[in-house]
């Protein structure tokens, strides 16, 4: 009894010190900035693997979920005869919710594991020692590069995404379904508010950008280094960001859109 | 083996492509107009006993046709009715005579509520600044019930 009381215990201490020290982690990333922008070049690199070599899954998922919401938006207002507000569902949905939770979840499974990847390896392979035996930061040379690339390049995914969707949606809907065309974006820029929805949703975005890079290199960081701690932290990375993003995407929801 | 000027190429277009999106967000999503400040409209205001389910950005149509919007709702003290300012377009500045009448219309049946301005015969035409006093309000469906059944009951 004493000692599953004690289990019980540790376990929770070990949570509560694991969030200190991802906090710690946070912190000293962050205020490594001065040391990012001293070496540019490995911010860009960062920003490539990624940013741009996720271009690909974004755009293709913006397209194809722009497409459905064409699709099924169509097939529903069409009995209320509302067809013309196809613009507004596809543009308002993509643009609140979609895109900023979508881009989050695929950056978490694309980009996040990866850096975990990464990170972890050089653990074990103990690249972040020896970095440290030489003088050099590993958490302002490997760690807050990963960072901010990964706080700079979800927002943009997040945007080439509603445009794509919007897009699809234009594909199906006017192309395809026949929906006028000048009801679909007249309809769309009636409703969309710049600041109400574009930029909530860009907000959104950033906030989901911070959390899932910030599971993401703190569990590389902060892993067993061995292959199967490895594996384990990038499975972690992908599950906690998820759930992050979902979980937060509520709490942001109500904040922003809860007031009636 | 990536070379370091690909990257920078590359993460360069992918920097230019993102804010080429911003800007296709901007003007072509949420239709974010330059036209509409304060320059190119002028305010006239009118006064309604409902303004039923109207909202602020509500479009003001003259046959159809959307000539302004609307800019904010406010409850009128003196009178306790509704005073809704309006922002026409300067195209029509001059050319709504002071009869004009403004009613509170639903374009189709579920949707959004507008007002429609119809003109009348007046010599004289409203300025900046100034009323619209021939307002109906807007239907609002439990007093036409109301109605219907007080009908009802008479005969």
């Amino acid at each position: 009894m004493v000692a599953q009381l004690q289990q019980i215990g540790k376990r929770v201490l070990d949570i509560v010190a694991g969030l200190g020290r991802s906090a710690q982690l946070l912190i000293a990333a962050l205020l490594g900035i001065s040391y990012v922008l001293k070496n540019f070049r490995l911010l860009v690199k960062q920003v490539y693997v990624t940013g741009v070599l996720s271009i690909a899954i974004i755009s293709v998922s913006g397209l194809f979920i722009g497409m459905v919401l064409g699709l099924q938006g169509y097939s529903i207002l069409v009995d209320f005869g509302a067809e013309d507000a196809l613009g507004q569902m596809v543009a308002l949905t993509l643009l609140r919710e979609l895109s900023p939770v979508v881009a989050a979840l695929l950056f978490a499974g694309r980009a996040g594991s990866a850096l975990t990847a990464e990170i972890g390896l050089m653990k074990a392979t103990e690249q972040l020692a020896s970095m440290e035996m030489i003088g050099v930061d590993p958490v302002k040379r490997v760690i807050a590069p990963r960072l901010y690339a990964g706080i700079i390049s979800l927002p943009l995914l997040c945007i080439i995404f509603s445009v794509i969707g919007v897009w699809g949606g234009m594909l199906v809907g006017v192309e395809w379904l026949g929906v006028f065309d000048g009801s679909y974006w007249g309809n769309m820029q009636a409703s969309v508010n710049f600041g109400h929805d574009v930029l909530n949703g860009v907000v959104k975005s950033i906030v989901f950008a911070i959390v899932v890079t910030w599971i993401a290199v703190f569990q590389g960081y902060d892993l067993v280094p061995t292959s199967e701690g490895i594996s384990r932290a990038t499975t972690k990375t992908v599950v906690h960001g998820s759930l992050a993003v979902l979980g937060l995407d509520f709490v942001l929801t109500a904040l922003m859109f809860g007031d009636f | 083996m990536m070379t370091t000027r690909w990257i920078e190429v590359s993460v360069g277009a992918f920097v230019v492509a993102a804010g080429l999106a911003f800007l296709v967000l901007a003007l072509k999503v949420s239709g974010l107009d330059y036209n509409t400040d304060e320059k190119s409209t002028y305010t006239v205001y009118a006064h309604f006993n409902n303004v039923g389910g109207l909202k602020p950005r509500a479009k003001v149509t003259m046959a159809g046709v959307t000539i302004g919007r609307v800019a904010s709702i406010e409850i009128d003290s003196k009178w306790y009715d509704a005073k809704v300012t309006l922002k026409i377009d300067n195209s029509m500045k001059g050319k709504l005579s002071e009869d004009t009448s403004a009613m509170i219309l639903t374009s189709g049946l579920l949707g959004e509520n507008y007002i429609g301005l119809i003109v009348g015969a007046e010599e004289n035409m409203i300025q900046d600044g100034g009323e619209i006093k021939d307002t109906q309000p807007a239907l609002v469906l439990e007093d036409l019930i109301g109605k219907f059944l007080s009908s009802m009951g008479k005969e």
